[in-house]
């Protein structure tokens, strides 16, 4: 449990200015980092170094730091949140890692997330895929008292797992064919499993899977990296349940 | 509904339709071949082999057959280009055993050398049998005259070593395919949930093993024996 | 002082409320459809009064700095959502939850506010419920309660260990909902920088495209201001990186009142600095106060060794271990609310005994509970904090106890606002944490989510159509102004200078400086002393950033840290301003705890006499001290008394 330090590592990480440049890998050595430090820290130090040597620091994104935002999206030495499980990349911490090791760190790569600046990428397209259906369709007031219609505490507890998606992509980023079927299937099953959502459930899978496919993401093949990587676990049992609605909406048509 | 049929789950479902209808299909071919083995008279395969060239429901089913394996092939085709300009640049480091099977993210390949066996297969017998009648030989058995199917099988697992190779090769391929596919069809088709995860998967695997090692077992048997 | 006017409605206090919303104005749909309104930030109050906002048909702009308005940190709250439902049917009531609020903000805020969020509270659990949120339940399918600190009462609301996800995905789904019916245009990725006034009234603001560099000017007829606190002035605090106080001192520049700055929450259990590596700190629930015991070593030997590595924790024996807290209070013993637990633990590590390498750690320890109700039963009450516990710290809870220390959490300080939660700058309104108005000198636990969702669902879509319906003859607001010219300029020009300091240290560099300032002066205990120490501290500092802060990279392109050059510079001038008023508000109250002011035992001591008002500073123009004015605060309704936890 005491923290060690890692003598040197090599970070090999992508660079790339803007959208419409080139981008390459650059590899910089760091030192000295403790084991107790989380990964993003890590990304700090090596930056205060690029900015006191005159260079650019490396663009990535991060907020709570606390694995709940989903801003964080880094995809090292070739897994989306890095080398372990159920963590997000500001919860992955550098024992991880062994001295000497270089670290390969990559944005996230699909068509549907272009890349903005270095390692940050645009992921709008998941709020453009919520706002064409994952949603429950009432306004503000005039809604029934809290207790008024009973919710199995089995399907609170389904729709709960569901709806803990933070959003970060890491789903698309694992995913061979940039589905992003299991972020959608989070949804559709989140409003679904409650009889508040489950009122518009058809109409909510047709459109947000309509949307999904315009925007440019693989469709799903079922081989459940997504789920294995998902920092909240989210499991594709929600993409089957996606499959079902979505066909019987198809087909009562 | 044409709309439908190129949809990301539209598409899934065509490969999962098709490919169940597949399974059906290749079950009951193995339990067919599997009398190559039980009889080595040849009587009992070459009576299966008859009654299925001359039921009439197996003669409407064959066409749909063709078109099921056509419609497997084709989508394929399209899901996997279209999942490939998913991600226009790919990443330099992968770890991607850690998260999911080999089978599962190989399955175009799979597929690709399953076909390959395919066509080697229809050229071998389906098509002397279908269309070129004249180059088998005909038995009596009970008094009636049919095609002796089972020597044309026999005698190339007979006389060829590589032959029983590339066949227990094709079976092995074929139930790496099968062992994604079969329980991937279901949870595609949305019949699955969190209970039956594990067990659709057990049962896929099984599923699998029985196809690859029934397929692989009859050159094996000719292999051995003869 | 008619300017600080609070338009409190008259009427015995549970009548307030309603009478007031039948004497506001109301503006007619027709002129909602070609009335704006700008909303920056969008977290649990931006994104529930964008929605609300939208759905009422007036056209909303929001903003938020984050890549999606679903990043806001409302998302990181854990605890739950306090609402006088009375499910429990524990005798809680609307008045119940208002008293103790008042009294857990130790008679600090309006009664009047207070009320209504207590009287609004049942609402917003019926609107969460209806969008979706997936309350935790009971077998029977009624939603389940837990209590929380400092309350009799079982009232607060949870979905698992993320309420505050699912309340703000429950107010972004709502958005989303109007984001696709084009009532509401939601611009990512854009930071405000500066509120533009036409003619004494919030008509626009400028922001910056976070991607583009782009500097542009949004016209509205009325702005919300719902960007959060300020607590990152300390540099390690559970705020999330980004989050800043610079909407808001943009606001207090050009008119807008702060109040209260120096009531600053501190929340006692979270995970302690480790070296100085550290960007940030996690907070680990109050709840886990309930089953662990808190401790340090009697003697400063078992310290030594603790520290060099040669014992642990277990290795101590029971009589040689200090449970402060028991033995301080011994009635509410490891339970006494938030600020007190706080500064007793710094106490104890003040006085060499922190637990850490550092020396700034207690012990939160679980062995006792798990030898009385088994590992099962802690297991299912905290397994998921225990987890992240392990992952951060890489120790197991279950064997050894937690290392916990205090840490910044919340501002109940803000921009001050009326009854109707707009400023003193007239259609310029602040929500949530932004604003300084319900919680008082301290707030109560699962408060906060409750005070946002009140405000922009219920509250604020009602009171800023009394002051749209005297704005519906002004034409949209035209951007190409001098006075958004003006604005412009003066945003530009502060960045084109900060980006050609080119000095030699990064942002951070002067943003930890300014933390362990704050930290150390500014911090748990105060004096006047101290926070003068602390004032001529910041002043030297934010004169070195100036001249020799190094910011990388390009002005329009992606700049991580330009922006937080921005906010850091603005960090300078909101610490200056805590120390003021901490200096200022000679009292122990809440959150706040001046050394000067406190009993014989060294417990806090307010002074109701001299203090029973709501500081409110008013920005005079840059190097001039600000001018303090006074909002007495009148309790009509409860006796002030002195909170004991003995």
């Amino acid at each position: 449990m005491a923290d060690k330090i890692l003598k040197k590592l090599n970070i090999k990480v992508w660079r790339q200015n803007s959208a419409s440049e080139k981008g390459r890998f650059e590899t910089y050595p760091i030192e000295n980092i403790s084991t107790g430090a989380s990964f993003l820290e890590m990304m700090d130090i090596l930056n205060e170094e690029l900015i006191n040597e005159g260079k650019d620091p490396v663009a990535f994104d991060h907020d709570c730091r606390e694995g709940i935002c989903g801003t964080c999206s880094l995809y090292i030495n070739g897994r989306p949140h890095g080398p372990d499980t159920e963590v997000t990349t500001c919860q992955l911490h550098m024992r991880k890692f062994k001295d000497g090791q270089t670290i390969t760190i990559e944005p996230w790569r699909a068509a549907a997330f272009p890349v903005i600046k270095d390692l940050v990428v645009e992921r709008s397209a998941f709020d453009k895929i919520l706002q064409a259906g994952g949603f429950v369709s009432v306004n503000t007031g005039g809604v029934p008292d809290g207790n008024a219609i009973p919710v199995s505490y089995d399907d609170a507890e389904e729709s709960m797992d569901a709806a803990a998606c933070i959003g970060c992509g890491a789903c698309v980023a694992a995913c061979k064919n940039s589905s992003a079927m299991l972020f959608v299937s989070a949804k559709v099953s989140h409003l679904a499993k409650l009889p508040q959502g489950k009122v518009e459930a058809k109409r909510r899978a047709r459109s947000m899977i309509a949307k999904m496919d315009e925007l440019g993401f693989g469709g799903c093949t079922n081989t459940g990296a997504c789920e294995v990587e998902c920092p909240k676990s989210i499991s594709i049992s929600n993409i089957a349940r996606l499959n079902r609605e979505y066909l019987v909406a198809r087909f009562s048509e | 509904m044409s709309n439908f049929l190129f949809a990301s789950i539209g598409k899934k479902f065509i490969m999962s339709i098709s490919g169940i209808f597949l399974f059906l299909f290749i079950s009951v071919h193995l339990t067919v071949n599997l009398l190559l083995i039980f009889d080595d008279s040849g009587e009992l395969f070459n009576l299966g082999a008859h009654f299925m060239a001359t039921n009439l429901i197996i003669k409407i089913v064959e066409p749909i057959l063709g078109l099921g394996f056509v419609v497997h092939i084709l989508w394929s085709l399209v899901l996997s280009y279209q999942n490939f300009m998913a991600r226009p640049i790919g990443y330099l480091t992968k770890s991607r055993s850690v998260s999911s099977t080999w089978a599962s993210r190989n399955m175009l390949i799979l597929g690709s050398l399953v076909l390959v066996f395919l066509v080697i297969h229809i050229i071998n017998f389906f098509w002397d049998i279908k269309f070129n009648p004249g180059k088998l030989n005909t038995v009596y058995i009970n008094g009636g005259e049919i095609e002796d199917t089972y020597t044309l099988v026999a005698s190339l697992f007979k006389a060829s070593v590589i032959y029983d190779i590339l066949y227990i090769i094709g079976g092995i391929l074929l139930g790496i395919h099968l062992s994604h596919g079969f329980w991937s069809s279901f949870q595609t088709l949305g019949l699955n949930n969190r209970n039956w995860m594990k067990r659709l998967q057990r049962i896929s695997y099984i599923y699998a093993v029985i196809i690859a090692t029934g397929f692989a077992i009859i050159p094996l048997y000719f292999l051995i024996k003869f | 002082m008619s300017i600080l006017e609070s338009k409190i409605p008259e009427g015995p206090l549970e009548e307030k409320w309603s009478r007031h919303k039948s004497n506001i104005k109301v503006v007619s749909p027709a002129n909602k459809r070609k009335l704006d309104i700008i909303v920056v930030g969008t977290g649990l109050g931006g994104a529930s009064a964008a929605a609300s906002l939208g759905e009422l048909g007036y056209n909303v702009k929001a903003f938020c700095y984050q890549d999606s308005p679903r990043r806001a940190h409302s998302i990181a709250a854990q605890g739950g959502i306090n609402a006088a439902k009375n499910y429990q049917n524990d005798n809680d009531s609307v008045f119940r939850l208002f008293y103790d609020t008042i009294k857990g903000g130790d008679y600090r805020a309006r009664e009047a506010n207070v009320y209504r969020l207590a009287e609004v509270s049942p609402n917003i659990i019926d609107q969460c419920v209806a969008q979706g949120v997936p309350f935790g339940r009971e077998y029977g399918g009624t939603l389940a309660n837990r209590s929380f600190g400092g309350v009799l009462v079982s009232r607060t609301f949870y979905a698992r260990g993320q309420t505050g996800q699912q309340l703000l995905i429950g107010a972004y789904q709502a958005m989303n909902r109007q984001i696709s019916k084009g009532n509401v245009t939601m611009y990512s990725r854009h930071e405000m920088l500066d509120i533009v006034k036409i003619d004494g009234k919030a008509r626009g603001i400028i922001a910056r495209d976070l991607v583009t560099g782009e500097i542009k000017r949004f016209g509205a007829h009325a702005v919300v201001v719902a960007t959060g606190g300020y607590g990152n002035v300390f540099f390690l605090s559970t705020n999330a990186m980004g989050s800043n106080g610079s909407a808001a001192w943009q606001c207090y520049k050009k008119g807008a009142f702060m109040s209260n700055p120096c009531f600053v929450q501190i929340h006692p259990t979270c995970i302690p600095v480790h070296g100085t590596q550290q960007s940030k700190l996690t907070l680990m629930s109050e709840s886990l106060r309930n089953d662990g015991r808190v401790w340090v070593p009697k003697k400063k030997e078992d310290v030594e060794k603790l520290r060099k590595g040669e014992i642990k924790a277990n290795d101590i024996p029971d009589e040689d271990r200090d449970f402060y807290l028991e033995r301080r209070y011994p009635s509410y013993g490891n339970l006494v609310p938030r600020d007190v637990a706080s500064r007793a633990a710094k106490e104890r590590c003040d006085a060499g005994f922190g637990v850490n390498a550092e020396g700034k750690a207690v012990f939160l320890d679980f062995k006792y509970s798990i030898e009385r109700l088994g590992k099962d039963v802690i297991e299912a009450r905290y397994g998921n904090l225990f987890q992240m516990y392990e992952k951060i710290t890489d120790a197991d809870p279950y064997k050894e106890p937690m290392m916990i220390y205090p840490a910044i959490h919340y501002t109940m300080g803000g921009t001050w606002v009326d009854y109707n939660l707009m400023t003193t700058v007239p259609g310029l309104y602040s929500i949530g944490e932004a604003n300084f108005s319900d919680h008082g000198a301290n707030r109560l636990g699962a408060s906060a989510l409750m005070q946002g969702l009140a405000d922009g669902y219920f509250i604020l879509p009602y009171t800023i159509g009394d002051y749209l319906a005297d704005e519906i003859m002004t034409p949209r607001i035209d951007t190409s102004s001098s006075e958004f010219e003006e604005a412009e300029k003066a945003v530009t020009g502060r960045i084109e200078k900060l980006f050609n300091i080119k000095g030699s240290k990064t942002v951070d560099h002067f943003h930890k400086k300014l933390g362990n300032i704050m930290w150390d002066y500014v911090g748990m205990s105060r004096n006047a002393e101290d926070l003068q120490k602390a004032v001529k501290q910041i002043r030297e500092l934010r004169e070195e950033f100036w001249a020799d802060v190094r910011i990388p990279g390009e002005l329009n392109n992606l700049n991580p840290e330009l922006e937080k050059a921005g906010r850091v510079a603005d960090f300078f001038d909101i610490g200056e301003l805590i120390a003021l008023d901490a200096l200022n508000r000679n009292e122990s109250c809440g959150g706040h705890f001046r050394e000067e002011s406190a009993t014989e035992e060294g417990e806090a001591k307010r002074d109701d006499e001299n203090f029973t008002y709501v500081s409110c500073w008013e920005y005079k123009k840059e190097g001039q001290d600000p001018e303090l004015h006074k909002e007495e605060l009148v309790f009509e309704n409860v006796k002030l008394t002195q909170r004991s936890y003995k």
